[in-house]
């Protein structure tokens, strides 16, 4: 393979940068590998990178450290992970991902995240869900915060470390890291051969719309939580990046699996996650034996409380998995009518308890107190004095960008392999939320913040080496590929400025999140699916009518983003509705009610979309396929859907039994 | 009572401005009301549809959020004249009868507009102080050094700082005319200062902010602790840095 001359230069003499799009965990992890590997970086964000969503993540990271003797080992979070994800997750990634989650931890240490201490000075741990084990390191409750500081930190440094070509001798003017802040990522540039060159963005304070070369493209821009409308996550969570990237090509992988997180505070603009790690630290989740039950909460005796998940699961009792435990609140309020009565409205509320009074006010401060805090903050009531009520919200993007790994002989990863994290369109690969990798049918608490650091630890690696291999620069190619890009996206954005039809953005979002939310979520039946793509086509139709609120131009245009979002999001929605009305059976997070069992014969596979773009006038469509081939450094690939279980062998999950989700763990 | 609630309004006045450098105007909206409702929930209101109160459509009133629970920073402004997050900003708590809500942007950092200001000066700040651990690489090296409870007590609250500007825009000494660093970056000098790896390179922290728009710039208004959000001890922070400065400078001249 002919290599170019210089790593760093291109043949007319530019500093040969990777583009990174996406500040959060995985991003600034993918920046920190590349930059360690010599490779310089454009990194892109919609917000200054210490506001990216990671900041939301609370109760921990996992990492099978075993400091309480308990026999944890980076094995038994293997089978943990893979059984909590209903064996839809590639097993090879998960097993390097848990052989490697100590020495993150360990580096996160090492980076300055005050994590929580022993009485010995060592790093504490505490239980999360689907396990037995103590394996979740944490910062008070704030981790997520704490490890996207030490990372954004961590880049902030290499952001004022010069470039040195290959002689060794400072490039003037060049730093490692450019950071690209309030800049969206809006296309890629792909050159004839369908090999990702760079990417279009649009600089979100004056609007103006810009090609970039990068020899990779890496997506690290999270989950689509957001066409759910109001859900856990951050308002930014579109998926609009990853919406766009299917759009031009890229396999988008097993959509259908969303997460709800069992324990939110319901709200008008957002329900707030509250963290799993207070059932891990004791808190205990009821409702009142007595449907009209009048009394505060804190007044019901403990007779008069239905400790619902611990007697029905006593194995794991509050820490079952998510998918699970949502479905159980779920039953408990809106089939039986047994949520918290509401003596003003007479009504059972959507809600049930989750209590934290019992514990001494001391462990919840120095364990749980950024958590309670919001709660506190935005409910006005006191969680140390009174159960705090809570119901399930979308919490978690389980699908995302198809991605490529390198299975090793050890059923391990080939480290380094431009294979790991790639994409079906070359040179564009994607980590973190925004990849399908890691979780299956559903993540278990705490693995997310591992899997963004894991996949961007991979990531790096994996582009250093592609890079090494190209054959010609991105930066080599012919600036026409660029201007025709940055044209295209303009073009788009003056048809979106233009728009001045009836329908309100805002309105038709809305409209789309009601009906995913309350049909495409925790139980999902094939009649209300159809009406769910029914609608999904009407809104799709309705936001060609759209009024765009704001038409100013040269200026920050929120108005006119939104509908760019709005349209990906239809497309992502679509992907999402298909994705479960397509899968006959019960998996995870994804659960109908006419197909309760897993059907391995059948669904033990990952759904494989393509984007179908439709006709002048037409719908656009979705093309599932049973296999992703694209071609990686002149060398053709081909990868069926099977899921790769060759470690762990599936089998059904049984939650009742305590240890049942590792035979090595017993308890 | 609750239905007459349920009918009400909220009328907010906002500050408005076209673009960096231009000027300022106000424009005044009404809202509907609802439980629990913040700041944020009524400007969505205002997003979906700008039309004042006295019937003029206008541009949509722009302004920045990201995690709608006081973790990332983002949605700070001026919302009756005190600065502040505008998610954990609730319409009942800062209501003042039928009084409008008025949210300004923020005064020390340069408007972008509307309610959006740039606050990169900040971020610029914790380069000068070498807000960082000097990581010898993020390859496999074993465990960090141990550290107390005690030690994990002090360090985590400095390290909730989330950047907001909050300490900032209170501060008196902090303007155009003033070069003054502000309280943010100077807790982290302490925080990295603290660190058993961090403390290696504390010379280089406290240089600097010793001199010109340093610690010394300090003015003991202690406005700052009064609005950080996250209840950061700012001022003991500037107090030891200062201490560590003057020591660190008396120390040096002695060795010279």
């Amino acid at each position: 393979m002919a290599a170019t001359k210089s790593l760093i230069r291109s043949e007319s003499g530019r500093v040969r940068r990777v583009v990174v799009v996406g500040g959060g965990l995985a991003g600034l992890m993918t920046v920190i590998k590349l930059c360690e590997a010599g490779v310089p970086v454009d990194l892109f964000s919609l917000v200054p990178v210490k506001r990216s969503h990671s900041v939301c993540a609370q109760g921990g990271i996992n990492a099978s450290v075993n400091t309480k003797g308990e026999g944890d080992s980076p094995q038994v979070h293997l089978e943990e992970t893979v059984y909590g994800g209903d064996f839809l997750a590639n097993q090879p990634p998960v097993k390097a991902m848990c052989d490697a989650a100590p020495s993150i931890v360990f580096m996160l240490d090492r980076m300055g995240v005050p994590f929580n201490r022993t009485p010995e000075g060592l790093l504490d741990f505490r239980r999360f869900g689907g396990t037995l084990f103590h394996r979740t390191a944490f910062a008070g409750a704030t981790t997520g915060q704490q490890l996207l500081y030490a990372l954004d930190e961590q880049v902030r440094r290499w952001e004022t470390v010069d470039v040195e070509d290959d002689r060794g001798e400072r490039v003037p003017g060049e730093r490692m890291v450019r950071k690209l802040e309030w800049w969206e990522m809006i296309g890629l540039v792909t050159d004839d051969d369908g090999t990702c060159r760079g990417i279009v963005a649009q600089d979100l304070k004056t609007m103006s719309i810009v090609a970039f070369p990068g020899d990779a493209v890496c997506l690290a821009t999270g989950g689509c939580g957001i066409v759910f409308g109001r859900s856990t996550n951050s308002i930014i969570n579109t998926g609009t990046a990853n919406s766009a990237a299917y759009q031009h090509g890229a396999c988008y992988a097993n959509g259908e699996f969303i997460q709800v997180h069992p324990t939110a505070i319901p709200g008008a603009d957002k329900l707030r996650l509250i963290s799993e790690s207070v059932r891990g630290e004791g808190g205990r989740v009821w409702v009142p034996r007595d449907p009209r039950e009048q009394r505060a909460g804190r007044e019901v005796p403990e007779s008069g409380r239905d400790y619902f998940l611990e007697e029905k699961y006593p194995g794991y009792g509050n820490l079952v998995p998510r998918d699970i435990a949502s479905r159980e609140l779920f039953k408990k309020c809106f089939h039986e009518k047994r949520g918290v009565y509401n003596r003003e409205s007479q009504h059972n509320e959507n809600e049930v308890y989750l209590d934290v009074t019992h514990l001494p006010r001391e462990l919840l401060h120095k364990k749980l107190a950024g958590v309670l805090e919001i709660y506190e903050k935005f409910v006005g009531e006191d969680p140390y004095v009174n159960p705090m009520r809570v119901f399930p919200a979308v919490h978690y993007t389980m699908g995302g960008l198809w991605v490529d790994f390198d299975r090793a002989a050890n059923g391990s990863l080939v480290m380094g392999s431009p294979r790991n994290q790639a994409t079906s369109i070359p040179g564009l690969y994607a980590c973190g939320e925004a990849d399908y990798q890691y979780h299956g049918a559903n993540r278990l608490g705490a693995n997310s913040l591992l899997s963004c650091l894991w996949a961007g630890m991979v990531t790096g690696p994996a582009i250093a080496s592609y890079r090494k291999n190209m054959a010609r620069s991105a930066w080599d190619v012919p600036s026409s590929l660029f201007e025709k890009a940055e044209k295209r996206e303009q073009k788009k954005f003056e048809a979106i400025l233009g728009l001045s039809g009836d329908e309100n953005p805002y309105n038709l979002h809305d409209e789309l999140a009601q009906t995913m939310l309350v049909d495409c979520t925790i139980e999902r039946h094939n009649p209300t699916l159809d009406k769910v793509l029914a609608k999904i086509e009407e809104i799709d139709e309705r936001s060609r009518r759209i009024g765009v609120t704001d038409s100013t131009t040269g200026k920050m245009n929120q108005g006119a983003q939104h509908v760019r979002h709005l349209r990906n999001m239809v497309i992502l929605a679509r992907v999402i509705a298909l994705g479960a009305r397509n899968r006959d059976e019960s998996r995870g997070a994804h659960f109908k009610p006419e197909f309760q069992q897993r059907d391995d014969a059948s669904w033990l596979r990952t759904t494989m979309a393509f984007h179908q773009a439709g006709a002048s006038g037409a719908h656009d469509g979705v093309r599932f396929a049973r296999s992703v081939d694209y071609s990686l450094l002149g060398q053709r690939v081909e990868v069926k859907d099977d899921v790769d279980t060759t470690l762990v062998r599936p089998r059904p999950r049984k939650y009742e039994t305590a240890g049942a989700a590792s035979a090595a763990a017993k308890g | 009572m609750a239905d007459d609630r349920r009918s009400r309004t909220i009328a907010l006045k906002v500050k408005r401005q076209d673009g960096p450098g231009q000027p300022g105007y106000w424009h005044e909206f009404a809202v509907p009301w609802h439980p629990r409702m913040n700041v944020i929930s009524a400007l969505m209101e205002i997003q979906k549809n700008p039309v004042t109160t006295s019937g003029q459509k206008v541009t949509p009133v722009v302004w920045e959020c990201v995690c709608l629970e006081e973790v990332c920073g983002s949605c700070t402004m001026r919302i009756n004249g005190r600065v502040r997050q505008s998610c954990s900003a609730l319409v009942d708590a800062i209501g003042r009868g039928d009084a409008p809500i008025v949210l300004e942007p923020m005064s020390k950092f340069p408007v972008v507009r509307d309610l959006v200001v740039d606050r990169s000066r900040m971020f610029e700040d914790l380069k000068r102080v070498k807000a960082w651990i000097n990581l010898d690489g993020s390859h496999e090296l074993g465990p960090g050094p141990r550290q107390s409870p005690e030690s994990q007590e002090q360090t985590y609250p400095l390290s909730r700082c989330m950047t907001c500007g909050c300490c900032l825009e209170a501060c008196p000494q902090v303007s155009a005319s003033s070069d003054f660093i502000g309280p943010a970056a100077l807790s982290q000098v302490r925080l990295f200062n603290l660190h058993p790896s961090g403390k290696m390179h504390a010379s280089e922290r406290l240089e600097a902010v010793m001199g010109e728009g340093g610690v010394e710039g300090c003015g003991k208004a202690q406005n700052c602790v009064e609005v950080c959000p996250k209840e950061i001890p700012l001022v003991d922070s500037i107090a030891s840095v200062g201490r560590a400065a003057t020591k660190h400078m008396l120390l040096g001249w002695l060795l010279k």
